[in-house]
């Protein structure tokens, strides 16, 4: 699984961090998203998912 | 619900008056016309307060398909922009940007100014001292004689608590604003009334950013007043801003801790559940199920197309009015079955209370970190909570305030 996200389309709602805190953070001085690991292993897969399921601003993108 | 129908089968009935009667009976429920025409075509047209027709988005796919098509505006000066009240079209010209009428990079820009204290981990750092108020609050509660009002005692105080600390407004005010907060958004308030509060309420900020631009402390207001001196906002851009987030802070967890509270002693097996439980997963699931049920954001999103856009077997026209109308998104059985069973088990994190695409909730961390708070400390410090009126005595807001709710939640225990 590969992770992609794009930072000009992130709107900080921070939706992915609570979905997957080991995968995304935000940044510090305005909220963008942070990828922490742009290849999660297997067990993350779902909450990864999930965190893409979840952002309003459809900035994260999955590549199985 | 079946008059509703009725007006809908035949081929040129009347269009649907949105927002449409709540039941009496069931007064947490979206209006019985809204589930309706979900279920009839998940987009359709509806006549609002200015007699105007703009489409009505109602099931939650089209909700999710709308809220994140760059083609639709957000830009409320635009003719045919469908307004939810008559104060509201008349300020909208007079408006600076903000991020409720900004589109594209004037909205990124705008926004991003205003997310840095409202991130996941901000907020999860906010959560002892959160708890800490809840407490205190209920404390004071426990100990004055019963019954008391909930919206006095805990409702409107945490979040008024809460933002007022990251804004950095002296809550010494509080009943200042609190009150030009809620005339602001209240449908039961006059025009006038409602200009008088706004003008209020912003003179009250300006004056704030001005004092902090000389000096700033650790807070929003400072972190704008310091954007005003960079020549990065100007002061009228700034004063809007803080009011946003001074009337959205206030008035919406408010609504869903009074009108969660009412709907779960009504449903006592669900309110064992939080009861019952310490683990933080279970509670915070049980508030994405609330906050879908409630959907206090009646209203719904405004919006208005740049483009034709094909969306569900109609065409939006380009410069049509377009109102999504939350609370019918999150009662769509498509979404969620059975959606008129309160569930707090059920998987709920997809609903739109917080709205959808990018201009979904700014402060949705610090609601969902104070309802999880009050919901798992409430019933569990006051196990015997119950309503100290007959449920058919509560006075709940019209459809048409900016949140949804009940005046007074008289309780004793």
């Amino acid at each position: 699984m590969k992770v992609v996200v794009d930072e000009e389309k992130c709107v900080a709602a921070g939706q992915c961090v609570a979905a997957a805190m080991e995968v995304f953070d935000q940044r510090d001085e305005d909220g963008i998203v942070v990828l922490l690991n742009e290849n999660p292993g297997p067990e993350l897969a779902d909450d990864v998912r999930n965190a893409a399921a979840v952002c309003p601003a459809l900035a994260i993108r999955i590549e199985e | 619900m079946s008059e509703a129908e009725t007006e809908l089968a035949a081929p040129d009935a009347e269009i649907f008056d949105y927002p449409g009667a709540r039941d009496r009976t069931c007064p947490f429920a979206p209006p019985a016309g809204q589930r309706v025409l979900n279920d009839k075509a998940p987009v359709s047209r509806g006549r609002i307060w200015d007699g105007s027709t703009p489409w009505l988005v109602t099931g939650h796919a089209a909700q999710r398909q709308i809220l994140s098509d760059p083609r639709v505006s957000s830009n409320d000066k635009q003719p045919g922009f469908p307004h939810p009240n008559e104060v509201m079209a008349q300020g909208a010209p007079h408006h600076p940007l903000t991020i409720f009428n900004a589109d594209g990079a004037d909205h990124s820009r705008i926004r991003r100014m205003m997310t840095r204290p409202f991130t996941r981990n901000r907020m999860e750092a906010l959560r002892p001292e959160i708890q800490r108020f809840t407490d205190e609050l209920i404390d004071k509660m426990l100990t004055g004689p019963g019954p008391v009002d909930l919206v006095e005692a805990l409702s409107l105080p945490l979040p008024s608590l809460m933002i007022c600390a990251l804004l950095g407004v002296p809550y010494e005010d509080h009943a200042f604003f609190q009150e030009h907060a809620s005339f602001a958004t209240r449908s039961d308030k006059t025009a006038e009334q409602q200009r008088a509060a706004n003008e209020a309420l912003g003179g009250y900020l300006a004056g704030l950013l001005q004092v902090r631009m000389e000096e700033p402390t650790e807070d929003v207001i400072s972190d704008f007043a310091a954007r005003i001196k960079a020549g990065e906002l100007t002061l009228p851009e700034a004063t809007m801003l803080c009011m946003i987030l001074l009337i959205a802070g206030h008035e919406t967890s408010a609504s869903m801790i009074t009108l969660g509270t009412a709907l779960l002693l009504q449903n006592p097996e669900q309110l064992a559940l939080l009861r019952e439980t310490d683990d933080p997963k279970v509670v915070a699931n049980a508030v994405e199920e609330l906050l879908r049920y409630l959907t206090i954001p009646a209203l719904g999103q405004r919006r208005i197309a740049r483009e034709d856009i094909e969306i569900e077997g109609v065409t939006i026209k380009a410069g049509e009015g377009i109102v999504v109308a939350l609370p019918a998104g999150n009662w769509d059985p498509e979404a969620f079955p059975e959606p008129e069973k309160l569930d707090l088990t059920r998987e709920a994190r997809h609903h739109h209370a917080f709205a959808w695409g990018i201009h979904q909730c700014l402060g949705q961390q610090l609601a969902r970190i104070e309802l999880q708070v009050v919901y798992s400390t409430l019933y569990r410090r006051i196990p015997t909570l119950r309503l100290a009126v007959g449920f058919d005595e509560l006075r709940f807001r019209r459809d048409d305030a900016l949140a949804y709710g009940i005046h007074e939640l008289p309780v004793t225990w």
